[in-house]
């Protein structure tokens, strides 16, 4: 078959945060740069990261990249590599600085300064007390930063291909990676990007689970199309979940809500977190609340026919309260509970947030894979930035407002990386004979296929294979079980139907191709996460519990170490932590507490 | 609607920026849209054009529509 063949230097995947600061620097180092995203760049995930970004400014009061790096170390519980985590916390300030120039309306102090707020885990002078290290435009930051860096794109005559779905990566056969297949949706037509360099920075999968705050965009793309070229994924069992999510539609309810007295119950109508912190009740910290929460619905005092929710109730408030302190939160409850929250109590579960794990680079955004005993082999042609790459800066956990602050170090850096690495002026490998035949056969099958699953209901089955098997508190039985089901969920995947045969705008089509990335991203964390018999940051099992000996469940003897998960096989192995950061000491290993 | 206009405007609402917006306007589509005018449905379509905090603040009425074309479609959106 006769594919279209467009050749650039470098092709980006994702107009996200990531993307975009990525195609900054290879478009304005005169390089010819192509970003492909599913839906206009300002409609990204990013648009909803409201908190920050943190830069150790020092703008309100006296803060330091070294404090900045041990707050990181010890929020990712260890497993954070020390030298890209200062590489990020050192880089942090420039970043900012250059964002402020590309004209982000950042808040500011009377001075004139970028204003800065604090944030939970952000400590002056190594965990002493909280410092003001988070900048923000108002609660748009995220929008206003995609704003900002689409305008300086657009000047740099970067080529975006809006409404493109990349489809698979394409590698030659000594492993260099030589561009991508993709679909533009308004035509059906697939088509080969051929280039020098290619970068993903395609966002998280929270929509892995059945209750996720991420938006549906969020599918994991980058993370199955890597799985499929041979690439293994990092740290999938670690995911961040917020406590108190809409049930059923993951919306999140913020903390303020128990901070103004809201209290969680379980089906008797019981308030579970006396049982659980005598002391603090619903007021206990985010993980805690979460683990009950999820014990409550293991044991079966979930609320609702599937006894699979609790109550979060505000309805001995003063409705005046409600509504002054707690803006939108009525709103929320009303368009996505159906309930009003003065009269009746909101259903809440743990809601799945942010993605730790990713594809493995090294913290110059190139992409790492072990070959010969060597783990961090760079994949040549490759890189990968933002929350679908695993650098790694968040370990086991990430800190608040570190998020927009990986994509911006190292979407740059990944994209200084390129530049680099083209600089030598080699010409466009070739591209292998089959390149496309691996993605049309995909289509093909998918087109053709009858009697198959339907995409609604496959997803549904990796999502609740999630959510029940690999929540926010795991379990021995339920992670095994969760494997042997999740496998069986593969084979529904491998078999999906649709009945909209169409070439032209056919979403059913691209949902389909969405799901097949998505099963990828749930086969990894299933299974990292069985493997993984400690408790870590955002990975917690009941049967590794705080003891005498290992505080928190964490076991680094056995456990200071990365997964990978290989697609092929299923196989697991694991690579060693870098705790030897760049120019400082390391950050010793010491309890995770707050 | 013709399939592709339609096919188009349902992309448009179900890959949102923010998982608010996404909910609203995927229900809408669902539950709600089939039952327009033309005139209401395009009036639909150029809100789905807006950017997402702006739609949500309109949905979640910490925004009014100023647009009297548009603010009828805001208030099915809030009630859907």
């Amino acid at each position: 078959m006769n594919i279209p063949v467009l050749k650039f230097d470098a092709v980006i995947v994702g107009a996200g945060g990531a993307g975009l600061r990525s195609a900054i620097q290879l478009s304005e180092a005169g390089l010819k740069t192509a970003v492909l995203s599913k839906v206009f760049p300002t409609r990204s995930h990013t648009v909803a990261a409201q908190g920050g970004v943190a830069a150790s400014l020092g703008n309100s009061e006296e803060d330091h990249w070294r404090w900045h790096m041990y707050d990181t170390v010890k929020g990712s519980d260890w497993l954070g590599d020390q030298d890209a985590i200062e590489f990020m916390c050192k880089k942090a300030v420039e970043v900012v600085v250059e964002l402020e120039h590309y004209g982000m309306p950042f808040d500011r102090t009377d001075n004139g300064k970028i204003y800065q707020r604090p944030f939970g885990g952000h400590m002056s002078n190594f965990g002493e007390k909280p410092v003001r290290r988070s900048c923000a435009a108002a609660d748009r930051t995220g929008h206003a930063m995609l704003h900002a860096m689409y305008q300086r794109n657009v000047k740099a005559n970067t080529q975006f291909f809006v409404e493109w779905m990349a489809l698979d990566l394409i590698r030659d056969s000594e492993g260099h990676v030589v561009g991508v297949t993709a679909m533009e949706m308004e035509t059906g037509q697939v088509v080969i990007f051929h280039t020098r360099a290619t970068i993903f920075a395609t966002g998280g999968a929270g929509r892995i689970y059945a209750s996720s705050t991420n938006a549906f965009i969020n599918t994991g793309d980058g993370l199955g199309m890597a799985a499929r070229a041979g690439i293994p994924l990092e740290d999938m069992e670690f995911w961040q979940f917020h406590p108190t999510g809409v049930a059923g539609a993951g919306v999140l309810i913020t903390e303020g809500v128990r901070g103004e007295g809201g209290i969680l119950r379980n089906a008797s109508k019981e308030r579970f977190m006396e049982r659980y912190a005598p002391n603090a009740k619903d007021l206990a910290s985010r993980d805690v609340v979460a683990r009950a929460m999820a014990t409550e619905i293991k044991e079966g005092r979930g609320c609702g026919p599937n006894k699979d929710y609790v109550l979060l109730d505000i309805t001995h408030l003063d409705p005046a309260t409600i509504m002054k302190r707690l803006p939108g939160i009525r709103e929320i409850s009303i368009q996505f509970a159906g309930v009003d929250p003065i009269k009746e109590p909101i259903p809440v579960v743990p809601t799945c947030h942010y993605q730790m794990g990713g594809i493995p680079t090294n913290y110059s955004g190139r992409v790492v894979v072990p070959k010969d005993g060597d783990y961090n082999t760079v994949v040549p042609g490759f890189y990968a930035a933002g929350e679908c790459a695993c650098a790694s800066v968040h370990g086991a956990n990430r800190l608040g407002t570190n998020s927009l602050l990986d994509l911006l170090v190292f979407g740059k850096s990944a994209g200084d990386s390129a530049v680099e690495d083209l600089k030598s002026g080699k010409a466009h490998r070739d591209l292998p004979k089959d390149a496309a035949d691996f993605s049309l056969a995909r289509i093909d099958a998918i087109n053709k296929r009858k009697g198959g699953a339907s995409v609604h209901e496959a997803r549904l089955a990796i999502q609740r294979t999630m959510q029940d098997h690999a929540g926010v508190f795991r379990f021995a039985d339920m992670l095994k079980k969760g494997v042997t089901q999740i496998l069986e969920v593969e084979k529904m995947v491998e078999n999906l139907e649709i009945k909209d045969k169409s070439l032209v705008w056919n979403t059913a089509r691209v949902e389909a191709l969405e799901t097949e990335n998505l099963i990828e991203v749930a086969k990894a964390t299933m299974i990292s996460a069985e493997a993984r018999k400690e408790s870590r940051g955002a990975h917690v099992r009941d049967d590794a519990p705080d003891t005498p000996e290992f505080p928190n469940g964490r076991n680094d003897k056995e456990w200071l170490k990365h997964t990978l998960w290989h697609r092929e096989g299923n196989k697991i192995e694991y690579k060693p932590v870098n705790l030897t950061p760049l120019t400082v000491e390391t950050v010793e290993l010491k309890t995770r507490s707050y | 609607m013709q399939r592709e206009a339609y096919e188009r405007l349902r992309w448009r609402c179900i890959r949102r920026g923010l998982l608010e917006v996404d909910l609203a306007l995927t229900r809408f589509l669902e539950e709600t849209f089939d039952r327009l005018s033309e005139a209401e449905q395009q009036a639909f379509a150029e809100l789905a054009d807006y950017e997402d905090l702006e739609l949500w603040h309109l949905i979640s009425g910490q925004a009014e529509c100023e647009d009297a074309r548009l603010a009828p479609i805001v208030a099915m959106l809030r009630k859907s």
